[in-house]
């Protein structure tokens, strides 16, 4: 099935005048709750949901998601647990699955794109896999229907950005800094330019990810993007709280930071 | 040995794995490496340097004791008399005048045994670049000394904590750095691996080895080349430049990894630091941490170049132990005088424990580097100290030894 379910849902959303909320989370972390902050934070307004599944070296993840990862992994998470999680959620809210390359190479293409589907996710982002080595992995999951989301960043050129485009699925996700993900005091001004540089060439939902903290930031940031990922700053309250509470009501203050209220 | 084709691969393996920020990165480094290294005056600079600075060539040594005492003829490659005692300085001096010739005045590098760091600090002060090395946990305990170095020539080490705290957390670290600082930054790599460029750039600046070797081996051998030609492993780069010297002869190639880091041994193919190589990982992609008492192959991966000439039969890979290392170290020492690296070491206990088989034979041994940053935790093993001891692991033995 190659119909775009992610990319159709969020269009639909944008075209009806909503900015779009993409929280991550990381696969096993917490342990025992991962599920059911997922679910929660689908409850709080997110348009779609990342799910990490943790890989030993992840090189553009900052210390508070390298944190997560690492104590997934000590606890134990495999991607079959974590595919396994996935199929056990009641939700309608479209999923995204967030790796590295070799849990995919290891698993096969196939294979891999096909428990994807199995496990109801929707599409899938591979953060080491730039437009030239991911011919083969995109044309798999085209098959598979497993939409591959493209990672834009702002240190490609004006030629560059559109091919980057033109292969993803589902939106495109702009990168918001140049830089690793981790929360961040200030919007850096490469989120605003990276996300005016999407918009001008493309009608593919733009959300800008990486180094967006705040409800506030999120809500300057959709004056310009479609939405955001907010990955490192929902993560961040559950290593300060213990409680996957505190980073559902946070992803409830996103939501109404980006609707304005 | 030739270039690697368009999407920087040797036969299967190798590739530009990388997120999408440094794609731009890399393909300015490949075509600044490709102009430099067609222009005769960075090739009479480069050569310039590795003569008045790092003190090329390097000498080959005949071992009279040991090829007495072994009944094989050993000829030793003498990296360990280079500026800063291994062969690591060919490749740094290569790419910080690259990073110069390119702009870049700050220089970020991953280091191991600390040999890389050294290097590369040397290199940046002679240049008068900032650098930053990053060295894992373990390997600052184990390396003190080489931290104090690159301390002294103006570098600032950062400890990279994640992770087994050894190389491989080191690289993460040191490509963390350059996904955010890809503008200004130059990322001096320390090993034939990571994206292409790097494992093919790399080893073009280490050719100097197998070619000078080569010459000297026709010089002492009448003409002729040795039988075996063998060096260690651990991303590969001193085996690749001396290999590089013999790949078109009748030389039979011999990579020697430890048995706790073999990554060509076990043949298993991943992803990790930029390229597509076999590496050590676990039956769902978590790629597995190394272990051996050299800080400097302690390292779950392999150059890609390596995995290829491993496939095609060209270069065959063998491992041997921590203990058999730890001998070696001590029997050059004793025999000729000269106190390797535990890394060269292993190309040496390869031979020690294979002398049945190279009886009567001509063994040319990479001796990559010199001994004097790893006196302090031999001594401490034998002295039985606990932490060091932790750096080694005398329960594996292999068939044969
Ligand atoms: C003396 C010496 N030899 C060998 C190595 C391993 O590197 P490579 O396999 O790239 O030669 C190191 C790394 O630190 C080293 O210091």
């Amino acid at each position: 099935m190659a119909d775009g379910t992610l990319e159709k849902h969020l269009r639909e959303r944008r075209d009806a005048g909503r900015k779009l909320l993409v929280p991550y989370i990381t696969a096993g972390y917490p342990k025992d709750n991962w599920t059911r902050l997922v679910e929660g934070m689908a409850g709080a307004g997110a348009d779609a949901i990342e799910i990490g599944i943790p890989f030993s070296d992840p090189v553009m993840d900052g210390p508070t998601i390298q944190e997560s990862s690492t104590r997934a992994l000590a606890d134990g998470i495999t991607p079959g647990l974590a595919f396994d999680g996935v199929s056990r959620l009641d939700i309608d809210v479209p999923l995204v699955a967030m790796t590295y390359y070799n849990i995919c190479f290891r698993m096969g293409h196939e294979r891999f794109a096909q428990s994807l589907k199995k496990a109801g996710f929707a599409a899938a982002i591979l953060p080491d896999l730039p437009l030239e080595e991911a011919g083969e992995w995109a044309e798999v999951a085209d098959v598979e229907g497993i939409e591959t989301v493209m990672l834009a960043a702002p240190t490609a050129s004006d030629e560059r950005l559109p091919l980057v485009v033109e292969r993803a699925r589902g939106f495109v996700y702009g990168v918001g800094l140049v830089g690793i993900t981790g929360e961040r005091n200030e919007l850096a001004a490469s989120a605003l330019k990276m996300a005016s540089r999407l918009k001008a060439i493309t009608d593919k939902p733009v959300l800008i990810g990486v180094g967006v903290s705040t409800p506030e930031q999120a809500a300057q940031l959709a004056e310009v993007a479609d939405g955001v990922i907010v990955g490192s700053a929902v993560i961040r309250q559950i290593l300060d709280t213990g409680s996957i509470d505190a980073a559902i009501d946070f992803v409830g203050s996103l939501r109404r930071g980006l609707d304005g209220d | 040995m030739g270039e690697p084709d368009d999407s920087g691969r040797f036969g299967r393996f190798g590739g530009r794995f990388v997120p999408e920020t440094l794609v731009p990165a890399c393909q300015e480094l490949e075509q600044g490496f490709r102009e430099a290294w067609s222009d005769d005056s960075f090739r009479r600079e480069f050569e310039d340097l590795l003569q008045n600075y790092a003190g090329r060539p390097s000498p080959m040594t005949e071992c009279s004791n040991l090829s007495n005492e072994l009944g094989v003829r050993i000829l030793l490659k003498r990296e360990d008399l280079n500026h800063t005692g291994s062969h690591k300085i060919n490749n740094v001096l290569g790419q910080t005048l690259l990073a110069k010739r390119m702009g870049k005045n700050r220089i970020v590098a991953e280091t191991g045994a600390g040999q890389h760091g050294v290097a590369t600090a040397t290199a940046a002060a002679y240049f008068g670049q900032e650098c930053v090395v990053y060295m894992g946990e373990v390997d600052v305990r184990r390396q003190a000394l080489n931290v104090y170095r690159m301390e002294l020539l103006g570098a600032e080490v950062r400890t990279a904590m994640s992770g087994s705290r050894t190389l491989k957390d080191a690289v993460n670290e040191a490509m963390r750095d350059w996904v955010a600082s890809v503008e200004s930054s130059y990322y001096c790599l320390g090993s034939v691996m990571g994206p292409h460029p790097y494992p093919w750039m790399v080893r073009e600046f280490h050719r100097v080895l197998g070619e000078e070797a080569l010459a000297q081996s026709k010089t002492m051998l009448n003409g002729d080349v040795p039988d075996v030609v063998v060096a260690c492993v651990g991303g590969g780069s001193n085996a690749i430049g001396i290999f590089s010297g013999f790949v078109d002869t009748r030389s039979e190639l011999v990579g020697v990894e430890p048995a706790g880091g073999a990554a060509v041994g076990r043949a298993v193919p991943g992803v990790v630091h930029g390229s597509l190589s076999y590496l050590m990982q676990d039956e769902f992609g978590q790629v597995n941490e190394a272990q051996s008492v050299s800080a400097g192959l302690d390292y779950p991966g392999v150059g890609p170049e390596h995995s290829h000439l491993a496939d095609i039969g060209r270069a065959r890979y063998e491992a041997v132990t921590d203990r058999q290392v730890l001998d070696a170290f001590s029997l050059l020492s004793r025999s000729e005088g000269i106190i390797p690296a535990l890394e060269p070491s292993h190309a040496l206990a390869w031979v020690v424990r294979c002398k049945a088989e190279l009886q009567g034979k001509t063994v040319l041994i990479n001796l990559s580097g010199r001994g004097d940053k790893d006196v302090a935790q031999v001594q401490a093993i034998q002295a039985g100290d606990p932490l060091a001891l932790e750096t080694v692991d005398f329960s594996t033995e292999l068939e044969g030894s």
